[in-house]
């Protein structure tokens, strides 16, 4: 693949004819998940997940604990792969490639398809400059303008640059919890991935910080498809395009439910649980 | 590259893709490079281990009978003599050293884990020190202390020298268990009005116990192969003796008197006496990580 269709994909779709069903705001995908199962030594965890994520899109995966949201969402960066109990099956293709397919290198498909994590985990030991280009320099980038046009990028993208443009050589560690969540989006936008992977990343936040970090993933979009956990309904119906409802089965595997438009899945749900679910009946 | 300069975010993107593809060749061999080399270093580490293994078993297993563990010496020359008196020898002396060390050093464990005031840190350097004082200096000390003080050789001096030598190992593995005890726990039993002492003995030492057991059975490790606080405090003994205020045998003095004599079987029985402690140093430390384990379990 040339660098140039590389880049292409990420704003107009180059695979194959995507499923997304014919919602009026059909647009293409970047992602789509085919039959995709989890399990951790031989113990189905997530089975047959097969949905489409859409490009400059907000994706939420939500459903009760134990569902299998952040085990498929780890699935999606092959994070499993330093589980060595994990097995992931099915195929997950990224701009027409299949991610375990053995054609993209796992570190290849991490930095194009970063992460931000449930609890905010800046590297203690550097400053707030060199959290930022981390991902840069893992990735071999030493062009130093390069780094500086990517960190500035990023700081502002995730709204942190006015509060630490002053200070960048100091050590993350100063910073708040919320701020040193954003520092976190920061260092995965630096890398320019295509997707951005968010497990919960507000659950450890008080109302304000998660509100910033909300109103934040709706000014990505331009940027960069967000798949987002959580375990939170209003914020995945505040922040989200699309919604897919999972759910433990008998055998505790997580089972996708319902995927839609999130409009569609909060007012008018065809399947009786995902009702039962956003209207707070169980989980 | 019309349509890419157009947004300098798929620019950059396009740049940072092409030169993470780039460098990959480059960074998978640093990798595997250095992945190679913390095996090789894992492996130049084994030698030495499995060689001192390897040659006391060689030299000290055809010592091994049960006259061996169950007689005490013979003199040159007659065959049959064993080291019992040895292993009952260290067995005392240790026990003493334990009984002193175990206490005091939780005592003092737990006010150290509780406080980080001047006097505790003070404590902690001192401790430190100690760990790292020569244990010939310390059997030096305990002669000085009790040896010419009481005008006798003994094993209780000896063991004051063990207990040294163990001390501070007891204090340090058992303040870091205690500080992994997570503060909610203290104040919950707090907040149901337990007193200090209470909540100690009720909550704190039994959630911190197998850090405890694991720091008390590296003690014993360590001080039970202890020679140089022995030599010349409980000096050793040719006899069976178990009163502690006099001369006594113990394996690590078996292993350096014999090994220095010019008999052949004198020699032997100074391999096998090493190749028993070896065993129970082998034991205690492979125990202590059962109790980790066991007791982890236990409390999940």
């Amino acid at each position: 693949m040339t660098d140039e269709s590389r880049v292409t994909t990420a704003q107009t779709d180059m695979t194959a004819p995507t499923t997304v069903e014919s919602s009026p705001d059909a647009v293409s995908s970047i992602m789509q998940l085919h039959e995709v199962s989890v399990a951790f030594s031989g113990r189905p965890a997530v089975r047959n997940v097969s949905f489409d994520i859409a490009i400059g899109q907000v994706t939420a995966l939500i459903g009760p604990s134990g569902s299998g949201k952040t085990t498929l969402l780890r699935a999606l960066n092959r994070m499993h792969d330093t589980v060595r109990t994990a097995k992931v099956t099915g195929a997950i293709h990224l701009a027409g490639i299949d991610i375990y397919g053995g054609t993209l290198h796992p570190t290849l498909v991490r930095s194009r398809v970063g992460m931000v994590f449930q609890r905010p985990n800046p590297f203690p030991t550097m400053s707030i400059y060199d959290n930022v280009v981390s991902g840069l320099r893992f990735n071999g980038v030493r062009n130093k303008a390069l780094l500086k046009e990517a960190a500035e990028s990023a700081l502002i993208a995730a709204a942190l640059w006015d509060e630490v443009r002053d200070r960048l050589n100091a050590s993350a560690a100063t910073l708040s919890g919320g701020q040193q969540q954003r520092l976190c989006i920061a260092r995965a936008l630096a890398v320019e991935p295509e997707v951005l992977l968010m497990d919960e990343p507000t659950s450890a936040l008080d109302p304000q910080a998660t509100r910033r970090i909300e109103d934040l993933v709706g000014e990505l979009k331009d940027r960069v498809t967000v798949v987002i956990v959580t375990h939170n309904m209003q914020q995945a119906a505040r922040i989200s395009d699309r919604c897919a409802f999972l759910l433990m089965a008998e055998d505790r595997a997580g089972e996708l439910i319902e995927f839609g438009p999130t409009n569609q899945l909060f007012s008018s749900p065809t399947d009786q649980r995902t009702e039962d679910y956003v209207n707070g009946r169980f989980g | 590259m019309s349509v890419l300069t157009l947004d300098p975010i798929l620019t950059r993107r396009a740049e940072i893709q092409r030169t993470a593809e780039a460098s990959l060749g480059r960074r998978q061999r640093h990798s595997r490079l250095l992945v190679g080399l913390t095996g090789a270093c894992v492996l130049v580490s084994l030698v030495p281990l499995v060689a001192v293994i390897a040659y006391t078993i060689e030299r000290g297993a055809p010592a091994w009978s049960v006259d061996f563990f169950s007689h005490a010496p013979t003199p040159e020359g007659i065959p049959g003599g064993g080291i019992w008196n040895s292993i009952v020898g260290s067995f005392i002396i240790d026990g003493i050293a334990l009984g002193g060390a175990i206490p005091l050093g939780l005592l003092v464990a737990l006010f150290l884990a509780n406080s980080n005031s001047r006097v505790a840190s003070g404590i902690r350097f001192v401790t430190d020190v100690l760990s790292g004082v020569p244990s010939i200096t310390i059997g030096i000390f305990a002669y000085g202390i009790l040896v010419t003080t009481l005008h006798h050789f003994s094993a209780i001096a000896g063991s004051f020298g063990v207990g040294l030598i163990m001390l501070p190992i007891m204090i340090r593995a058992s303040e870091t268990s205690i500080r992994t005890v997570p503060t909610d726990l203290h104040e919950a039993a707090l907040s149901l009005g337990a007193k200090n002492a209470a909540v100690a003995r009720r909550v704190t030492l039994p959630t911190a116990l197998p850090g405890l057991v694991t720091g008390l059975l590296l003690a014993v490790a360590r001080g039970a192969g202890e020679s140089a606080p022995l030599l010349f405090t409980a000096i050793g003994s040719q006899y069976l003796t178990t009163s502690p205020f006099g001369p006594m045998a113990a394996m690590p003095l078996t292993v350096y008197l014999n090994g220095i004599q010019a008999y052949p079987d004198l020699q032997q029985i100074a391999w096998g006496t090493g190749l028993l402690l070896l065993c129970i140093v082998l034991v205690l430390s492979v125990s202590s990580r059962i109790a980790v384990a066991r007791l982890g379990r236990i409390r999940r």
